[in-house]
């Protein structure tokens, strides 16, 4: 029967790349949240601890509104990231069934580091009227370390699909045995992991601070708008040289345990030493279109030296290459530029700073400041694109094929679609209470309840 | 656990029975919370129990929603097989109740945080409906479990395996559960306050509840009779005293309400829906998906295994006391809006 089998690898087919749409766009809107989740409370932390330490109002203030303005975003964190666990097993059922037992170990450590985080987080953001001042601010740090435990957690069962070990398989292909220590400290950890902690750190970093860009570009130029821009975008700018070094080890142990991703991402058809790096362009067969070409460099920064042999897609078996290979492409430089502009941004407040003890004058660099936050965002989500577009064909790398994991369940182009309109809504509405709270602190609002002032009414 | 001796995997079954109660228990009386709301009357009728819902919720909500994770990650991590024929069968249950997550906790969340009546309004009305509607797709699901619908397999049919009596029943079971817990923590709540008028308010409601919630049980007893169900033996003779327990509990905080006494209330609501969910492991052991997977068949290697009691061990260190912490400290509204 021809026709009916057509017509169900055709169903296969739609429903892998509905699946696969489906775990991008949750994925995507999750992870901005995550990196506040595990970077936001170091920041308020920072101002808390200036506040204390120097008994600056400001200071303080900043890091109660922050503290509020967190209260919603993990909210929404914890509910779009619950989405996914669901995700795992209602899109990737085959997956999940296989591997579980070996994949799931990072998660069930990550689930303590949440279960801490939201604990004390709450206690943090409801403790500012009746806990009193080293007391409270003590009562937020274990948020700034499970943070960094949750993230470890996650970005390590990433790092096991992309270079799984620590299981062994019977005939059938079932996992019969696992080495947990294996799957938690696989090859991939030690460059995934911390590139993913200080992404969380730039975006949520510039990101802050790009909001306080906006307000002084508009006029507020206040005491409270400059500690706001200033604590958040020091730390991303300390991060961001850091990451530029961590993303660079990351490119060159993929081009070594992941030559399909790597000769997907920098386009490169034939293996051979030499390698053109190409700035931007079209992917295609016959090489790249309309890119920037710098003779050699490719090899030089895959091993220092022009004569390094990398890989090129003729030696990835057709089937095992990765898709998109323009996208992956421009995904990766849109990246790499991104971060080295922050750069830029860090290295010209560092300098002002330096010679005048404050920050430049232009409007240009608040301008430069107002869009960082977006910006890390974009880096952040190409970021991903590479690591989880280019590991396509496969779910667990050389194990198990994305088309083998995804469920036979109907109707995944109308969960999309519903998707998209909720979190379209979802974010729509953090906007617009984000937004809401920051006008009511204009006004003043919160200016009569000082934080550790004496007790003001019991109304909150 | 008499004859047999108890093996690592019993021992992550239990865990996972443990999460599925902390659950029930605590993230239940929150979405039962949600049920009062819902049912409160007009923004003006309504707003002093809002309010006392919203206080008592506001500090614990987020960290009762963990124990759904744990769940989630023991069950993937420990049972693998029996994670994916669940996913691939009830997804539709499944789905619905993530999107009543999303949009309870984003409701809830957003209606603290901004000022317009209107849009108040439309945020409670989010939180609220899906506080009812979660908890009943959870409850099919769990019914559906208890039923022996799920093939080993999994790819079991999308709706017949749910839309039957013993599902919907047990997901009508949740809601009422969830609602009976919230209204009777909130009795103690206002007490606390010494705000008589909600203290009475709730009182009326968590009678009203425990009823609907009894009566719910015991129609469940009779389907499963009905339906010749696996379970239905090993309830009425392994399960029985935890079932007379329940009764009993059940009926030792009826006695309570009507008498107006206040004493041991929350132990015995507690009691009553513990005492249920174990009831419910024990009539389907040895079978995690009752009669096509034990929990021995779908049990990972032995050293995942161990990963998840090590595991267990350290989030009962480090995270049970954190949250009696937080407990304690919204109890004593050291932590509050």
């Amino acid at each position: 029967m021809p026709p009916l089998d057509a017509l169900l690898l055709a169903a296969s087919e739609s429903n892998l790349l509905a699946a696969r749409e489906l775990m991008a766009f949750t994925l995507g809107f999750h992870i901005v949240l995550a990196c506040l989740g595990v970077a936001f409370p170091a920041i308020i932390l920072t101002a808390h601890w200036l506040g204390l330490k120097r008994g600056d109002e400001d200071a303080l203030r900043l890091a109660q509104r922050w503290s509020k303005a967190m209260a919603v975003t993990f909210a929404v964190g914890a509910v779009s990231g619950t989405v996914l666990s669901f995700e795992f097993g209602l899109l990737w059922p085959r997956f999940m069934e296989r591997f579980g037992d070996a994949f799931g170990i990072a998660f069930a450590i990550e689930g303590i580091f949440f279960f801490v985080e939201a604990i004390f987080l709450t206690i943090y953001i409801y403790g500012w009227k009746r806990l009193r001042g080293w007391a409270h601010f003590w009562s937020g740090v274990p948020m700034v370390i499970t943070g960094i435990g949750g993230a470890f957690s996650v970005v390590t069962a990433n790092a096991w699909m992309n270079q799984p070990q620590g299981f062994t398989l019977d005939a059938a292909g079932k996992v019969v045995e696992t080495q947990p220590l294996e799957v938690l400290f696989n090859p991939a950890w030690h460059y995934e992991v911390p590139h993913m902690l200080l992404a969380a750190y730039m975006v949520a970093g510039f990101l802050v601070a790009s909001v306080y860009a906006v307000g002084m570009l508009r006029g507020r130029r206040d005491r409270m708008h400059r500690l706001g821009l200033l604590i958040p975008l020091t730390i991303a700018c300390i991060v961001t040289p850091v990451q530029i070094f961590v993303g660079d080890t990351a490119a060159r142990e993929i081009a070594d345990h992941q030559p399909a991703k790597f000769a997907a991402m920098e386009c490169i058809q034939e293996t051979g030493p030499n390698q053109t790096e190409y700035i931007g362009g079209i992917c295609t067969d016959d090489g790249v279109k309309g890119a920037i070409p710098i003779p050699g460099l490719d090899s030089l920064l895959v091993g220092f030296s022009t004569d390094t042999v990398v890989t090129g897609l003729n030696d990835i078996p057709p089937d095992e290459r990765p898709p998109a290979n323009t996208l992956l492409h421009l995904s990766f430089d849109t990246m790499v530029g991104i971060g080295t502009a922050l750069l830029g941004l860090g290295a010209w407040l560092a300098f002002v700073w330096w010679r005048r003890r404050d920050i430049p004058q232009t409007p240009w660099f608040l301008r430069a400041v107002a869009v960082s936050g977006a910006a890390a965002v974009v880096a952040l989500w190409c970021g991903w694109i590479v690591t989880e577009v280019g590991r396509q064909p496969w779910i667990v790398q050389g194990h198990m094929r994305t088309e083998e994991a995804v469920t036979e369940a109907g109707g995944i182009w109308f969960a999309f679609a519903g998707i998209v309109l909720l979190y379209t809504a979802l974010g729509a509405g953090l906007v617009l209470v984000l937004r809401a709270m920051s006008r009511r602190w204009r006004e003043g609002e919160d200016v009569a309840e000082t934080p550790y002032g004496p007790k003001s009414d019991e109304q909150g | 656990m008499g004859r047999r001796a108890m093996s690592k995997a019993d021992a992550c079954a239990a865990i996972l029975w443990t999460g599925a109660t902390l659950y029930a228990v605590f993230g239940g009386a929150d979405f039962g919370g949600g049920l009062w709301d819902l049912i409160a009357g007009g923004a003006e009728k309504g707003e002093r129990p809002r309010a006392r819902i919203q206080r008592s919720l506001t500090p614990v909500w987020e960290a009762n929603h963990v124990w759904l994770i744990f769940i989630l990650v023991v069950l993937w991590t420990a049972f693998p097989e029996a994670f994916g024929a669940l996913m691939s069968t009830l997804y539709v249950p499944l789905a619905l109740a993530a999107v009543g997550i999303v949009l309870r906790g984003a409701g809830f969340a957003f209606r603290k945080s901004i000022e317009s009546l209107p849009a108040r309004r439309a945020m409670g009305a989010a939180f609220a409906i899906s506080s009812v509607l979660t908890p009943f797709f959870m409850g099919a699901v769990v019914g559906a479990v208890a039923d022996g619908s799920v093939p080993a397999e999994g790819n079991g049919d999308a709706f017949s395996t749910w839309l039957a009596p013993l599902p919907l029943l047990t997901g009508a079971l949740f809601v009422a559960t969830g609602a009976y817990l919230a209204a009777v923590f909130l009795v103690v709540d206002s007490r606390r306050d010494a705000d008589e008028e909600m203290e009475g308010y709730f009182a009326r409601r968590a009678i009203a509840a425990g009823l609907a919630a009894g009566a719910l049980a015991l129609a469940g007893i009779f389907v499963l009779h009905a339906d010749a169900n696996y379970a239905y033996d090993r309830l009425l003779d392994e399960g029985l005293p935890l079932v007379v327990l329940s009764a009993l509990c059940g009926l030792g905080i009826l006695v309570q309400l009507l008498r107006g006494a206040r004493r041991g209330l929350r132990p015995l609501a507690i009691g009553a829906v513990v005492a249920v969910i174990w009831g419910w492991g024990v009539a389907q052991f040895p079978y995690l998906l009752p009669t096509s997977l034990t929990i021995g068949e779908s049990a990972a290697p032995g050293p995942t295994l161990d990963s998840v009691l090590i595991v267990f061990g350290i989030a009962a260190i480090v995270v049970l006391p954190s949250l009696g912490l937080l407990y304690w400290l919204s109890q004593k509204e050291l932590v509050g809006e």
